[in-house]
C-alpha cells in the first residue's frame, strides 16, 4: 500500500501543470483514483464523506458479473468439447474457455479505454469509470466466435457514438454495451446469428458429433422444433449454446443478489421485467396459434438473454428511468416488448437487446410523465387542503 | 468578364459578393450541415457513390435553372400564388431531369426510383427560391442556386463515399478493398448500407465541420 502511495506521489509532479507529461494529467488522475482514494479534502459546507464513488459502484457491478463470467468461460469449453465429442475433465473445459474469452475481454477494454482516455485528454475532463462495466459486458453478450477486430470496431463505435458525443458517462441515452452488440448485429449479421455460438475450431482428426446443431433454444423454437428444446433445468443451469455470459440463469441470479444487496442495481426494474415477460407469455398462451406461443411463460425467463438483460442491462442507472414508479413501467415494457419480438417477429430470434434499447430511448419520456403526474397529485391535495381550511 | 468597364454601376460577373454566393453554401452556410435541410434524400440515396453523384448533378441543374427562372419572373409573379408558381417550375424541371436520366442512365434512374421525383419537395430548393431568387437578379440567383446545390452535393458525395467504401467495399462500382484484407478476415460493414448509418455519418460530418469552424457552435 505504502509503495503505491509513494509511487503516486513521486510521479505526480510530472503530470501537473508545467510537468513533462502535463497533457496526460487526466490519464494519471484516472490511475490514481483507481489505485487509491484521492487526497482531496472537502472545502465548503458540511458533507457526509463516504467511500463509495462511481468507481466503487461500478466495481460492485463487476463483482456481480464474476459468476456469469466464470460460468460463461466454462460453458465455452464444455460446448466445444461436447460438439467434437471429446470427454475431458472440468479444468480442461474451463481453461479452454478462459483462453477463448480472455482475448475478447482484453480487446474490449483496451479499445474502449483508449477512446475514453483520448476524449478525456482532449476535453480535459476526468476519465469516467463507466467503461469498467461496459468493457466487461460487451464480451459477455457476444458469441465466442466473434472476430477480435469486430469487437474492437463495435466497442469504439459504441463509446464514441453512444457515449462521448453526448458528453461522456452519465449523459448517454443508450446503453453502450448493448449499442456495441446492436452494431455487430446489424453490421456483421452472419457473425451474430446462425451457427456461431459454439467454438468448434476443428483440428486434424476431429469431427463434429452426429446430430450437432449448435442452435440456441430461441433459434430452435423459432423453427417450431419444440422436441429438440433442452430441458428447463439445462437452460436454468446454462449448459446451452448462446452468448458467453447469457446462458446461465443461476449465475445471473447470483449476480442479481450482489446487485440488490449492495443497492447498485434496481430490484424494481428486475422484478418488473420478469413480470412483463410472464404476463406477455400468459397472453400468448391464451391466444396461442402456434407451438411457440404455447410454451409455458417461465421458459422465456431461462432462455436467451432474458435474465442477463433484466439484471445487468436494464438496470443500468444512466439509461434506465430514474423515478420509482417509472422503473416499474420501464421494466414491464421491456419484458413485454422482448416477448413480442421473440415470438411474433421471425427475423429476430432474440428480443432483449432491441427491447432494452427501445425503452432506453423512452426512459426520459416515462420519467417526465411520472413526475408530472406526481406534481398534479400533490397540487390537487394542496388545493383540497386549502378548501377545507377555508 | 464584363467588357464595358465604362459603366461603373455594373457589377463584375464574379464580384466578391457573387463569389461568396457560390462559396458560402459550401462551407459556413451549408444547407445540410448547418441548416439541416434536405436530410431525407441524404439518407435514402447515398448507399452508392454513383447514385449520390447523379443525384448531386441533378439537384445542381434543377436548382440553378429554377432560381434563374423564378428570378426572371420575379416581378410578374403575384405574391399570393408564388408558392404554386415555384412548385410548377421545380416540378417541370424535375420531370425533365427524370426523363433525361431514364433515357441515358436507366440503371441509375431505377436505383434512384422515387427520389428523383422527390427533388420537388426538397426544402433546400424551395427555401432558396423564397429567400433569394424572388428578390435578386438572375445571375446572382443562378450562382446562389448552384452554390447551395453544390453544398448539398458535397455532403451527399462524402456520405456516399464512406457508405459505399465501408458498406460494399467498392467505389463507383469498382472494388477498392484489396483482396488480401478479405483473406485476413475483413468484412464489409452491413450497417453502413442501412439508413441509420447515413444519419450517423451526416452527424459526424456536422461534428467535424463545427469542430473546424468554431463560429458555428451555438452557445446558448
Amino acid at each position: 500500500m505504502k509503495a503505491i502511495h509513494k509511487l503516486i506521489e513521486k510521479t505526480r509532479p510530472h503530470f501537473e501543470k508545467g510537468g513533462r507529461f502535463e497533457k496526460l494529467n487526466r490519464t494519471f488522475d484516472a490511475f490514481e483514483t483507481f489505485l487509491a482514494v484521492k487526497g482531496d479534502v472537502t472545502k465548503k459546507g458540511s458533507h457526509i464523506r463516504d467511500a463509495i464513488d462511481m468507481k466503487r459502484t461500478m466495481f460492485h457491478v463487476v463483482i456481480a458479473m464474476i459468476p456469469v463470467l466464470l460460468f460463461g468461460m466454462w460453458n465455452v469449453g464444455y460446448q466445444h468439447y461436447a460438439a467434437i465429442g471429446l470427454e475431458v475433465d472440468f479444468m480442461d473445459q474451463f481453461v479452454f474457455g478462459l483462453l477463448k474469452v480472455l482475448p475478447l475481454i482484453v480487446i474490449s477494454y483496451v479499445s474502449g479505454l483508449v477512446v475514453e482516455f483520448i476524449f478525456a485528454t482532449i476535453r480535459n475532463h476526468e476519465v469516467n469509470e463507466g467503461f469498467l462495466v461496459s468493457g466487461l459486458l460487451i464480451p459477455l453478450i457476444i458469441p465466442v466466435t466473434t472476430p477480435l477486430w469486430m469487437v474492437a470496431v463495435a466497442t469504439i463505435f459504441a463509446v464514441i457514438i453512444g457515449k462521448e458525443v453526448f458528453g461522456g458517462t452519465g449523459m448517454n441515452v443508450l446503453n453502450p454495451a448493448l449499442l456495441a452488440r446492436a452494431f455487430l448485429f446489424f453490421a456483421y449479421p452472419s457473425y451474430l446469428s446462425g451457427e456461431v455460438w459454439i467454438y468448434t475450431g476443428l483440428q486434424q482428426g476431429q469431427q463434429l458429433v452426429d446430430g450437432f446443431s449448435g442452435a440456441t433454444p430461441l433459434a430452435v423454437l423459432a423453427t417450431g422444433d419444440i422436441q429438440n428444446l433442452p430441458s428447463v433445468f439445462e437452460m436454468f443451469l446454462g449448459t446451452i449454446p448462446g452468448s458467453i455470459g447469457e446462458t446461465s440463469t443461476i449465475a445471473v441470479l447470483l449476480g442479481a443478489l450482489v446487485l440488490i444487496a449492495t443497492g447498485v442495481g434496481s430490484f424494481r426494474i428486475m422484478i418488473s421485467v420478469v413480470a412483463g415477460g410472464l404476463f406477455t407469455g400468459f397472453l400468448f398462451n391464451l391466444f396461442a396459434v402456434n407451438p411457440y406461443m404455447e410454451i409455458p411463460p417461465y421458459y422465456h425467463l431461462v432462455m436467451g438473454g432474458f435474465a442477463f438483460g433484466a439484471v445487468f442491462m436494464a438496470t443500468d442507472p444512466v439509461t434506465a428511468t430514474q423515478t420509482g414508479s417509472g422503473k416499474y413501467i420501464y421494466g414491464f415494457l421491456i419484458g413485454v416488448i422482448t416477448l413480442l419480438i421473440r415470438v411474433l417477429n421471425p427475423a429476430y430470434p432474440e428480443g432483449m437487446m432491441l427491447a432494452i434499447l427501445l425503452m432506453n430511448v423512452f426512459a426520459p419520456l416515462i420519467d417526465h410523465y411520472v413526475v408530472q403526474a406526481h406534481i398534479k397529485k400533490r397540487l390537487k391535495r394542496l388545493q383540497n387542503a386549502q378548501v377545507e381550511t377555508r | 468578364m464584363s467588357e464595358n468597364n465604362t459603366s461603373k454601376q455594373k457589377e463584375p460577373l464574379f464580384s466578391h459578393r457573387n463569389q461568396r454566393l457560390l462559396s458560402n453554401p459550401l462551407g459556413k452556410d451549408n444547407p445540410i450541415t448547418v441548416q439541416v435541410l434536405g436530410i431525407c434524400s441524404v439518407l435514402a440515396i447515398t448507399v452508392q457513390l454513383r447514385t449520390s453523384l447523379v443525384m448531386a448533378i441533378s439537384v445542381v441543374a434543377v436548382m440553378g435553372l429554377a432560381n434563374v427562372i423564378i428570378s426572371v419572373l420575379r416581378k410578374t409573379i403575384p405574391p399570393r400564388i408564388r408558392i404554386i408558381v415555384q412548385l410548377t417550375v421545380i416540378a417541370s424541371l424535375v420531370i425533365l431531369v427524370d426523363q433525361l436520366l431514364k433515357a441515358y442512365i436507366y440503371d441509375v434512374s431505377r436505383q434512384l426510383s422515387v427520389f428523383v421525383g422527390l427533388i420537388i419537395t426538397n426544402c433546400i430548393i424551395m427555401g432558396r427560391l423564397e429567400a433569394f431568387a424572388l428578390n435578386n437578379k438572375p445571375w446572382p440567383s443562378f450562382l446562389d442556386g448552384v452554390g447551395n446545390a453544390a453544398g448539398y452535393g458535397v455532403v451527399l458525395l462524402t456520405v456516399g463515399f464512406f457508405r459505399e467504401l465501408l458498406g460494399s467495399g467498392t467505389l463507383l462500382g469498382y472494388p477498392v478493398i484489396p483482396n488480401f484484407l478479405y483473406d485476413l478476415g475483413y468484412e464489409n460493414n452491413g450497417f453502413m448500407i442501412l439508413p441509420p448509418m447515413a444519419l450517423i455519418t451526416v452527424g459526424i460530418i456536422i461534428w467535424v465541420h463545427r469542430h473546424r469552424d468554431r463560429n458555428l457552435v451555438d452557445i446558448s
